[in-house]
Parts: C-alpha cells; sequence; structure tokens
C-alpha cells in the first residue's frame, strides 16, 4: 500500500519551547492511525500541521508525494473534527452539514442527497431541521462528523473527538468510528491521550512524548513489545523490573533467574523487564518461581488487584481470584509474557521517561 | 412605615431623574414665545417651527449623516481592529487594550482641544470632515470593548472549521465569524450612534464655522433666550434617543429570550 501522507523532519517550537523535534512519520493509505501520548506530547501539533492551521518551522508535509506545506487549510483535501465540536451555532444542522457542499459549488440536489446520507450514515435521520444548540454533546459530534465526511475527504482528522464525552456514550461512538472508517474506506488520523481508545480503534498506534515518537505498531505490538519504559508505563499497568540479562532467554529479575524468549541482549548486561500484571500468575507457597506475601487488594469489578511483595519489589498482580492480604504466595510467569528492553541509552532518554 | 420610607425614596430619585425632562417636554406644548413657565394653552405650533426652520433642519441632517456615518466607519474598523487585538499575545493585548481605552476615560474638553490642534497643525480646514473623523476616534473605543468579548467567546475554532471546509479567510469570517458576534456588532453600533448624537464638547472644537449640529445651534441660540422651539427641538432628540434606548433593549432581550428557549429544549 501506498504512503498518502509523509511528514518529513517535521519541526515546531513554541515560545522558544520545542514541541516537536525533527519528526518523521509515514502514513498508509485506508488506515486507522492514532496518535497517543499525553498532553503536551506534540500530538495535537503533529495533526494542526497535517491540516494547515500550524505551520511548521522546518520540515515538509507530503500529499501523495507532493509537498503541501504552502497550502491554506481550505486547499487541501482533509476535513477535520474538532474536539469542541466547533459546530456553527446559528446554522441548524443541514445547513452545517451543507456548509462545505456550498462552497464547493454543489448542485442543489446533490447537497440534499449528501445530506441526507450523512445523517444516516451517523444515526442522526431526521434531525436536519433542528437547532444546533438543541442536541446533546454526542449528537452534536455526530453532527461534526457528518459535516466531515460529507466532502469526501482523502484523510479525515480527529483531534479528541470524543474527549468531552461520557464513558457509556464514548464507547458507542469507537465501534461507530470503526464503522464508519470501513465503509468510507479512507483514512483516518485520530489524536487521543486515551490509550484505550487507540487499543480499541486503530490500525497502527502512534506512541508520542515530549515530540518524539516512542515506538509505532499494531495495539497487539503497542502492548505486548513495549519498546521502552515509557510506553510500557503509559499504555496499560506494568511492572517495570530493574533486572540483569544472563544470557539469551534467561534473566535475573529479583535476585531469581526466568525463563524467557529473548535473545540478542548479551551476556550480564543491565536491562528493563516488563511484566503487565494480569500475567503474573499467583500460586500456593513454594510452587512457583518466586516467594511473596500480599500487601495490597483491591476489588475493580473484572478482576481483584493485588501487590505483592516479593524479592524486594512491589509486583502488580491482576487475577479473578482472590488472595487476602498477608497471604504467603509464589508467583510464577510464564518466559513469553516477559517482556526484555535496553535500557534507556543516554540521561537524556532517562529524564524523558521518568518526566512522564 | 418603612414601606412607605422606601416608596417615597425611589420616588423622589424619579422625580428628580424625570421632572426636568417632563418640564422639557410640557414646555414644549406651551402656546408662549418664552420659556416663562407659565401655562398659557396647548399648542402644536413650535413643533411646525422647528419642521419649518431651515437652519435647524439642517443641523438635524449633519447630526445624523455624523452619527450615521461615523457609527458605520467606527463599527467597522473597531471589528477589525478587534479580531487583530484577539491574534495578539498576552501581554500586547494587555497593552494595546489599555492604550485604546485611554482616550475614553480621558477629559472630553482635553480630546476635543488636542483633536483642534492637531487638525489646525497639520493645516486641516474645519468642518463636516474634522467632525467626523473626530466622533469616529471617540466611538472606536467602545466599538473594540462591545466585539471583542464576544468575539473571545466565538473564538478561533469557529474561524478554523470554516477553513478546513473549503472556505477562504474573508468567507469564512463573514459566514461563520460575523453572524456569531453580531449582537457585540450592534451594541457598538448603537451606542456609537447615540454617542455621537450625543456630543457636544468635541464637536463644537473640531466643527467649521458655520457648520451646526443640533448640540452646537441649542448652544448658540440660548444666548439669546430660550425659545419655546428649542424646547420642541429638545423634546424631539429625546424620543429619538428613547427610541434607540427601546430598540436596544428589546434586542438584548429577544437574544436573551432564544438563549432560555434553546436551554431548555437541550436540558
Amino acid at each position: 500500500m501506498a504512503n498518502i501522507l509523509e511528514l518529513v523532519n517535521i519541526s515546531k517550537s513554541f515560545d522558544n519551547e520545542l514541541i516537536l523535534d525533527e519528526l518523521n512519520l509515514e502514513i498508509r493509505e485506508n488506515t486507522f492511525m492514532t496518535l497517543l501520548g499525553p498532553s503536551g506530547c506534540g500530538k495535537t501539533t503533529t495533526l494542526r500541521i497535517i491540516g494547515g492551521f500550524t505551520r511548521q518551522d522546518s520540515g515538509q508535509v507530503l500529499f501523495q508525494g507532493k509537498d503541501i506545506t504552502e497550502l491554506p487549510p481550505n486547499k487541501r483535501q482533509f476535513n477535520t473534527v474538532f474536539q469542541k465540536y466547533a459546530l456553527f451555532p446559528h446554522m441548524n444542522v443541514g445547513e452545517n452539514i451543507a456548509y462545505g457542499l456550498k462552497i464547493s459549488g454543489k448542485s442543489k440536489s446533490y447537497i440534499d442527497s449528501k445530506i441526507e446520507y450523512a445523517l444516516k450514515l451517523v444515526n442522526m435521520d431526521g434531525y436536519r431541521n433542528r437547532a444546533v444548540s438543541a442536541l446533546s454533546g454526542g449528537q452534536q459530534q455526530r453532527i461534526a462528523i457528518a459535516r466531515a465526511i460529507v466532502n469526501e475527504p482523502k484523510v479525515l482528522l480527529l483531534d479528541e473527538p470524543l474527549g468531552a464525552l461520557d464513558l457509556k456514550l464514548r464507547q458507542e461512538l469507537q465501534y461507530e468510528l470503526i464503522r464508519l472508517k470501513n465503509e468510507l474506506g479512507i483514512t483516518f488520523i485520530y489524536v487521543t491521550h486515551d490509550q484505550e481508545e487507540a487499543l480499541t480503534m486503530s490500525d497502527t498506534v502512534v506512541v508520542m512524548n515530549q515530540g518524539y515518537i516512542q515506538q509505532m505498531g499494531s495495539p497487539e505490538n503497542i502492548y505486548n513489545e513495549p519498546e521502552n519504559a515509557f510506553v510500557a508505563t503509559f499504555i496499560g499497568d506494568s511492572n517495570i523490573i530493574d533486572s540483569l540479562m544472563l544470557r539469551d532467554r534467561l534473566v535475573q529479575i529479583c535476585g531469581t533467574a526466568f525463563p524467557c524468549v529473548d535473545e540478542g541482549f548479551g551476556i550480564n548486561r543491565p536491562v528493563d523487564v516488563v511484566i503487565r500484571p494480569e500475567d503474573v500468575i499467583l500460586d500456593e507457597p513454594g510452587r512457583g518461581q518466586l516467594d511473596g506475601v500480599v500487601t495490597h487488594l483491591v476489588f475493580q469489578g473484572v478482576h481483584y488487584e493485588m501487590e505483592v511483595m516479593a524479592g524486594g519489589f512491589e509486583w502488580l498482580v491482576q487475577s479473578t481470584q482472590i488472595q487476602p492480604v498477608g497471604k504467603e504466595v509464589s508467583l510464577r510467569v510464564d518466559p513469553e509474557n516477559i517482556q526484555i528492553m535496553s535500557k534507556p541509552a543516554s540521561e537524556d532518554e532517562e529524564a524523558m521517561v521518568i518526566d512522564a | 412605615m418603612k414601606k412607605l420610607g422606601k416608596k417615597l425614596y425611589i420616588g423622589l430619585i424619579f422625580l428628580f431623574l424625570y421632572l426636568p425632562i417632563l418640564t422639557l417636554v410640557i414646555m414644549s406644548f406651551n402656546n408662549s414665545e418664552r420659556t416663562t413657565g407659565i401655562w398659557r394653552g396647548f399648542t402644536l405650533r413650535w413643533f411646525r417651527e422647528v419642521f419649518n426652520s431651515q437652519q435647524i433642519m439642517e443641523a438635524a441632517a449633519n447630526t445624523l449623516l455624523i452619527a450615521l456615518a461615523s457609527a458605520v466607519i467606527a463599527t467597522a474598523v473597531g471589528v477589525v481592529a478587534a479580531v487583530g487585538i484577539l491574534a495578539l499575545s498576552r501581554r500586547q493585548r494587555i497593552l494595546i487594550l489599555q492604550m485604546t481605552n485611554i482616550p475614553m476615560v480621558n477629559a472630553e474638553i482635553v480630546t476635543a482641544i488636542s483633536l483642534m490642534l492637531a487638525f489646525a497643525m497639520f493645516g486641516i480646514s474645519l468642518g463636516l470632515g474634522t467632525v467626523l473623523f473626530s466622533h469616529i476616534c471617540f466611538c472606536l473605543p467602545y466599538v473594540i470593548l462591545n466585539v471583542l468579548p464576544k468575539l473571545r467567546q466565538t473564538g478561533s475554532v469557529a474561524y478554523e472549521a470554516a477553513r478546513d471546509l473549503g472556505a477562504g479567510s474573508v468567507k469564512a469570517f463573514f459566514s461563520v465569524v460575523l453572524p456569531d458576534i453580531m449582537p457585540g456588532v450592534t451594541t457598538g453600533f448603537l451606542m456609537s450612534f447615540t454617542m455621537s448624537v450625543d456630543d457636544f464638547v468635541i464637536t463644537f472644537f473640531t466643527r467649521g464655522a458655520g457648520v451646526n449640529t443640533l448640540s452646537t445651534l441649542i448652544y448658540s441660540q440660548q444666548k439669546i433666550g430660550i425659545r419655546s422651539s428649542l424646547c420642541a427641538l429638545s423634546t424631539l432628540i429625546f424620543m429619538l434617543v428613547l427610541i434607540i434606548l427601546l430598540v436596544r433593549l428589546f434586542l438584548s432581550g429577544r437574544s436573551a429570550n432564544n438563549k432560555q428557549i434553546k436551554g431548555g429544549i437541550g436540558g
């Protein structure tokens, strides 16, 4: 598949603060790509540069191989769904949706049928003559989506569109966005700080922090094989433990040797180990790999979350089976659930992780 | 007793506020050459005289022309200025706003004399044009003051959304931003209009010989003694201001009502 968009060496600073530092990103056609990261990581700036609302200090934005840096937003074949809906309050629903079509000089009958089609697509049939202010937040965002897609953009940009909605509505709209993406067959670039949202919807997740791309890959890849401690902590809960790679396929965690599946880290090299809390299995004392005592217990609905003191480290454990506080237990981790990461190469990189 | 006191108090306040105006209105119907304070019967003579006097009609035309032109120009310039001010950085914005506010608190006589001196220095002869220019100057801050909060509320998001949907910058402004800030624009316009009609000091110092607005005309005539026709003229001006005020009240009442209805449905 061809790249529809390419960002080449994009840098941007605001008030002498560097927001993006030589960012490079390739976006393939028809993917649902999510830019994920904490606030201030540069994800929204990246989206605004693609949309043409913010001008980068240096670097190029290529659309289908052509540099579009000089093109204003109205000349780019993208449309945006804004975080705060940004519907026009003095126009009704139908007029809002028709705005872009009228500007491009489409015929009245074409606009009419497009409005009906778009309303159907976002499940808002019959709302055409309503006042915008009479709609709920979720409905307003559906109209904002309809208003963007009637223009048949090549790329749809979404800037935390579900950020202002409540959890239930957010989940509902997540599934609708996936359906829309499949029906329209266009590229979606989605910005969010919500890791669950990113994992649910995306084909590709780009994890960003402090203006750098930390990792890019499929949701499974990002979750199961985080490349550094930032990604591991930002995506879901995890135990990150200072460890020693004894040799290929064997790592020493908390003084105990654990078999693992990673190779090529060298011999007796310090590494970071990531173990997801749901991958830690609790057993009777002496029957696992490392003995410890339960120190904390919280019921979280789907599972219990426990903290286990073992080998000088407080392990976060999630399990559907309850182990009361004070009980002696033994930990076990399957080799394929141990993720080995290189230690950050420089102090700079380390600082980045700690800041986050 | 307490209740009676309260009523008396507010009654007194209204008496002080409206008795002079009421006197004026009554005197304009009094069948007497001079304003003597003695009632000599009802007449519409003075109103007829007002409309038949070429001098008064000319002054009225000048007043309306200047008020309308200065309000239109000040509103246009003010809206553009407000858009620019909002795009500035915070520090610059505060600086510029303070600077535009100074003429508003400055003593009118100082503004008037400085304008007159400036015209003289640059060799501009006084006339209708200089009055118009001066009126635009003192109306401008009021337009900015009324438009800016509305503009800030609308924010840049609607503008960006319009650009995103294919509108050029001018089209985006007129089709999306302007309708949204319209209440502020109308208020700024009406304020400019009434203040221009109202103004005496600045007009007096910047008008040329022979150019009169209603206020300067009344001033020059009262030296000879107040004729009843001047009472009639003043009554008419008061009515005009009253009508503008009512329109403003009606407009703001309607927009408040609208919000209530919409809010009710939105729940």
